[in-house]
């Protein structure tokens, strides 16, 4: 629940001894692997953290919806096109999921979505790859939500309560999204050769993507530790790539198709899967907003939320209008 | 919310005119029989709208067959941190739970 409200009215002594307190309260419900909820007391950087990271998470699943919307009215049938509007309609539901969650924090949606139209916010990297054929639909389902999967099932457990249970909801969706990507990568790689060749094309193109989308390595990746820590994260960013990588080394056989990575093996040493070496030059690109269509996915939300502003106005005169004929008849 | 409650809690509050529409909570009942339970929470401004709106994101799978709305500046909620204090009174209480009673261990249907 978001209940927001004020400290105030305490001298500065009480409430230094307030923090003294919360923060014991805190460290031991994060070291018996409890849960925090909205209105206990916790760090600011704990705060300042998951309001960054759930924030980012929702602006991914709206600006998500865009590369796949940009097929609905070109999906080769008309199941297929239910499908397809069903998953991105799925995604607009995670982003809401996740500004609900965002805001049990103190931070406003208004706030966030401000950010995300002025360019200020981040949002995954993936999303800013171009889809030019429809095998691209099979190949998001099946690399990008399956890498999503693995990245969010521990994040069900995660130590702030909303966030843990906003992603309890998404990850039961998500595994349809998965699955009806497979099914259009299988039923293109059993189709022409063109077609076989479009489904190769399409994982050729998105498999190092999917992969980055696990973040930096981990002797780069600054916030992971406290975030572990914290019992945020659960595992680190190479591990949960890694085992992204082992799934996938079995699931393209089923395909017929092959990975673009001839370095795949599994390391008995580490216990974990290997893969060639990811272009992270690439990655800091697209992220700094230099990606083949950063500036098109932000154009196009920019746009979307102007031109439903007098949706919003309308709603907002409606129930206001509503609300006066109430209290008239409630007078009389 | 009383006084304490507000002191000791370090949620800071949101902008004032941040919100354009208000906060509803949504409670959803998934089956005849059950209890409504809380699904999350969304913005609407009015409730119908809000009833719209929140079968639309937490009913697309046939989560529910009863959706309420609230306010959620109509919740009142007990302090987080008095946790000790207010929910004290069934510490010691054992003998409210039928476990308590273990003497009558073996007799039937009791
Ligand atoms: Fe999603
Ligand atoms: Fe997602
Ligand atoms: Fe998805």
């Amino acid at each position: 629940m978001a209940q927001n409200v004020q400290s105030g009215g305490v001298s500065t002594h009480e409430q230094s001894e307030l923090d003294a307190a919360g923060a014991e309260n805190f460290d031991a419900i994060i070291a018996r692997d409890s849960r925090i909820e909205p209105r206990d007391w916790m760090p600011e950087a704990y705060r300042r953290s998951l309001v960054r990271q759930i924030s980012q998470h929702a602006h991914s699943e709206i600006i998500g919806m865009q590369p796949e919307a940009n097929w609905i009215t070109r999906a080769p049938s008309l199941k297929r096109k239910s499908i397809l509007m069903a998953k991105v309609q799925d995604e607009a539901g995670h982003g809401l999921y996740l500004y609900s969650a965002a805001e049990t924090l103190g931070t406003s949606r208004d706030e966030m979505m401000d950010a995300l139209v002025a360019g200020k916010a981040r949002y995954s990297s993936i999303f800013n790859y171009p889809t030019p054929t429809w095998a691209d639909m099979g190949a998001i389902g099946w690399m990008v939500d399956g890498a999503a999967i693995c990245n969010q099932v521990p994040l069900c457990r995660a130590s702030y309560g909303p966030y843990g249970r906003a992603m309890v909801r998404v990850c039961k969706e998500e595994s349809f999204h998965q699955r009806q990507g497979f099914e259009i990568l299988l039923e293109l790689a059993n189709g022409t050769p063109e077609q076989k060749e479009m489904a190769q094309d399409a994982v050729n193109r998105w498999y190092a993507p999917s992969l980055m989308m696990f973040g930096p390595p981990d002797d780069d990746s600054p916030n992971s530790k406290q975030s572990m820590a914290w019992n945020i994260k659960r595992f680190s960013n190479d591990e949960l790539r890694s085992r992204f990588v082992g799934m996938m080394v079995e699931q393209v056989k089923v395909l017929g198709l092959t990975l673009p990575d001839t370095q795949i093996r599994f390391n008995e040493a580490t216990k974990k899967w290997d893969h060639a070496p990811l272009d992270w030059e690439e990655f800091k690109e697209v992220l700094a907003g230099r990606g083949p269509c950063n500036a098109q996915r932000l154009e196009r939300r920019r746009s979307a939320h102007e031109e439903g502003a007098w949706v919003r106005e309308a709603a907002t005169a409606y129930a206001e209008k509503q609300a006066a004929k109430n209290a008239q008849k409630v007078a009389a | 919310m009383n006084e304490q409650d507000k002191a000791s809690s370090t949620t800071p509050a949101p902008e004032p005119g941040a919100h354009r529409w208000p906060l509803w909570e949504v409670f959803v009942r998934s089956n005849r029989g059950l209890s409504h339970v809380h699904a999350g929470s969304l913005h609407a401004p009015d409730a119908s709208m809000a009833l719209r709106n929140a079968r639309d994101l937490y009913t697309r799978r046939n989560e529910g067959v009863s959706i309420w709305v609230v306010p959620a500046d109509a919740i009142a909620a007990s302090d987080p941190d008095a946790k000790g204090a207010f929910f004290e009174s069934p510490q010691g209480k054992d003998y409210r739970h039928a476990t308590y009673y273990t003497k009558s261990e073996g007799v039937k249907h009791l």
